[in-house]
């Protein structure tokens, strides 16, 4: 693929994320011009604010895309109970590594578009949930609102005006469901993080104490800051209708030069990023199978065809290679778009092997409160498992595909469907592979294909 | 309140700094756990007490904590920690083989403590870190590209305490700007 004709990168969100001459500190943010866009922010009214993110049409980058703005409106504004914000800094969803980019090396930019959002909807008190693993991220991010409190930028009186909102850094112990945002509610409370039924849940409405909670993932709310720097319009028409601003997505798994990259909404396709951004497969490899949107989102097999129609009108028959990188392509060829990691396998990938994998990660993550998915994904790990230690039967596939069944639309929360859409997929699309398996017997690994469980 | 655990005046005014950030007491309890295990690492069940009394709790509310969450202790790690990362996109780039071979190197089964108490070994699920796999989590800094050979190299210098200060291996917490100048 020649790389002269690749979309080039538009780094909003990472604009300064890799500059050699920029760090952490204060003292940079400002130097690029930190903090204004929080003093045009206070110059507004608060639901103008609100306004400009509505009209922005920013989908939340955490996983489930839904409209940023539309979250804000379901805000329950006459409870009179006091109103929290929470940034959802948990980054657990295997495959994506794009907060931590964020918050390691330009945490102000979080900080900015936090207090704007706190602004906005007339928060009390703001949280930044960082999963624990992150240990330097935490003290990072702990220093830097030290320092734009200092300033003003955040705590009691921010800009000297009358509006006052701390904001606290609590970290996880290691639980991927606390990516979940009413798990994550529970673990700030102080208990297990099992997540909360909804309705009548909803955090809009019924979140941390009970009080009406805003969650947000981190590039959503540094997208606040960039939507009030050059208006809800203007940002609008970055990317596509639907699909605006920019998106990193994280490429991991087999390729040359996996890593982050921002483009705006549909700037390249699936083909493009793999074969041309991340310099193609590893010498004398093909592509087998590409998880789009980190390791929930469906599987897509690499000589899969795509047709449908879009939400537009417009016919499509794509190939995996053609499916444009934006939430609404993913989504068009029967899987999702979902935090933005992409997971590439090669043809030297055992398939079974994968699956186990991750069905490993569903079992040891499910929280255990609902019965479907704690036994279910604890039962897949055992079936792929045994498959991959020589005891595989042609029924398995089968058997697998049952137990994820059971599991799908039968759970508190979407981790049933996590831990579900990975099995359906698989056997869905390699049936064969699962299959092969039961007939070759126990034979041993093939040379060239690594050890994934 | 008595300082059964006898926690460091450190660990003590950093707890009672972090109480108040919350509306409700019992929302400190991770970090409260945290600071606790920092310091003893772990919280047993005498240390579950004790904080339950400082959050105005009952222990089970604590011991809840400390079984369900990965990343808590009721007994401690080895001096030197170690976390490999296990999830598919690390794997895909060989962790099963780095965990093997810090297995073999650090002599200590993952999962456990080296009978001596010096490194204990954990694969563990996705650090977040995919595009740079396999990611190995050494006490408090992220290693990247740790695989094959490098993963020997990798344990070696572990072992000799020299990875700190080898140029070869750089932490993404070390590789990060510093002030500019």
């Amino acid at each position: 693929m020649d790389i002269q004709e690749l979309p080039k990168e538009r780094r909003i969100i990472l604009k300064h994320a890799d500059d050699p001459n920029y760090s952490n500190r204060i003292s940079c943010y400002l130097r690029e011009g930190g903090y204004d866009i929080l003093k045009k922010a206070f110059a507004m009214k608060p639901e103008e604010v609100g306004e400009e993110v509505l009209k922005s049409g920013v989908r939340g980058r955490g996983g489930a895309g839904f409209p940023a703005g539309m979250k804000w409106k379901f805000l329950d504004r006459k409870s009179g109970k006091p109103i929290y914000l929470i940034c959802n800094a948990d980054e657990s969803e295997p495959g994506t590594f794009k907060d931590r980019q964020i918050m390691y090396k330009d945490p102000h930019q979080l900080i900015e578009g936090m207090m704007i959002a706190a602004y906005a909807i007339g928060a009390k008190k703001a949280f930044i949930y960082i999963r624990a693993e992150f240990f330097e991220g935490a003290r990072i991010l702990d220093r830097a609102i030290l320092e734009a409190k200092e300033k003003g930028f955040c705590g009691d009186n921010i800009l000297g005006s009358d509006y006052s909102c701390d904001l606290v850094v609590h970290r996880g112990a290691g639980a991927y469901i606390c990516g979940e945002e009413t798990g994550l509610i529970e673990s700030l409370e102080g208990k297990r993080p099992n997540p909360r039924i909804k309705p009548p849940y909803f955090p809009a409405v019924l979140g941390l104490y009970q009080c009406p909670t805003i969650v947000n993932n981190v590039e959503t709310l540094c997208n606040v800051k960039h939507i009030v720097d050059m208006g809800g319009e203007e940002f609008s028409k970055i990317g596509k209708p639907n699909n605006t601003g920019t998106r990193i997505w994280c490429v991991s798994g087999q390729v040359r030069k996996p890593g982050y990259y921002e483009f705006e909404c549909g700037a390249l396709t699936l083909g493009e990023m793999i074969f041309g951004v991340c310099g193609g497969l590893l010498p004398g490899r093909s592509l087998k199978a590409v998880i789009p949107g980190g390791s929930s989102a469906k599987v897509l097999r690499a000589d899969e065809r795509f047709e449908g129609t879009l939400k537009d009108g417009t016919e499509f028959d794509w190939g995996l290679e053609d499916i444009p990188l934006d939430f609404d392509g993913p989504m068009a060829a029967g899987t999702m778009s979902g935090s933005g990691g992409i997971i590439v396998m090669d043809d030297t990938v055992d398939i079974v092997e994968a699956m186990a994998n991750i069905n490993a990660f569903y079992a040891h993550e499910s929280c255990g409160q609902c019965t479907p998915c704690r036994e279910g994904s604890l039962w897949m790990r055992k079936i792929t498992k045994r498959m991959c230690s020589g005891g595989a039967r042609e029924e398995d596939a089968d058997l697998l595909l049952s137990v994820a069944n059971q599991i799908e639309g039968r759970t508190i929360c979407a981790f049933g469907e996590a831990a579900a859409w990975p099995t359906q997929s698989f056997i869905a699309k390699f049936r064969d592979d699962f299959v092969n398996k039961a007939k070759a017997g126990d034979q041993p690994r093939d040379e060239k294909s690594l050890q994934l469980i | 309140m008595e300082n059964r655990l006898n926690l460091s005046e450190q660990t003590l005014s950093k707890i009672d700094e972090v109480v108040p950030k919350y509306p409700e007491k019992r929302s400190a309890a991770l970090m409260v756990i945290h600071l606790v295990q920092n310091e003893l690492g772990a919280v047993d069940d005498p240390a579950c007490e004790w904080i339950a009394e400082r959050l105005e709790l009952t222990p089970i509310n604590i011991k809840e904590l400390i079984t369900f969450y990965p990343m808590l202790r009721d007994k401690p790690w080895g001096k030197r920690h170690v976390r490999v990362c296990r999830t598919l996109p690390c794997a895909l780039r060989g962790s099963y083989g780095t965990c093997k071979t810090l297995e073999k190197k650090l002599g200590v089964k993952e999962g456990h403590v080296r009978e001596d108490g010096e490194f204990s070994l954990e694969f563990m699920e996705c650090l977040a870190d995919c595009g740079q796999g396999p990611v190995v989590i050494v006490d408090e800094q992220t290693y990247e590209n740790i695989a094959g050979e490098s993963a020997e190299k990798f344990a070696d210098l572990l072992l000799k305490g020299k990875l700190e200060s080898s140029e070869e291996f750089v932490s993404y917490e070390d590789g990060l700007v510093q002030e500019p100048k």
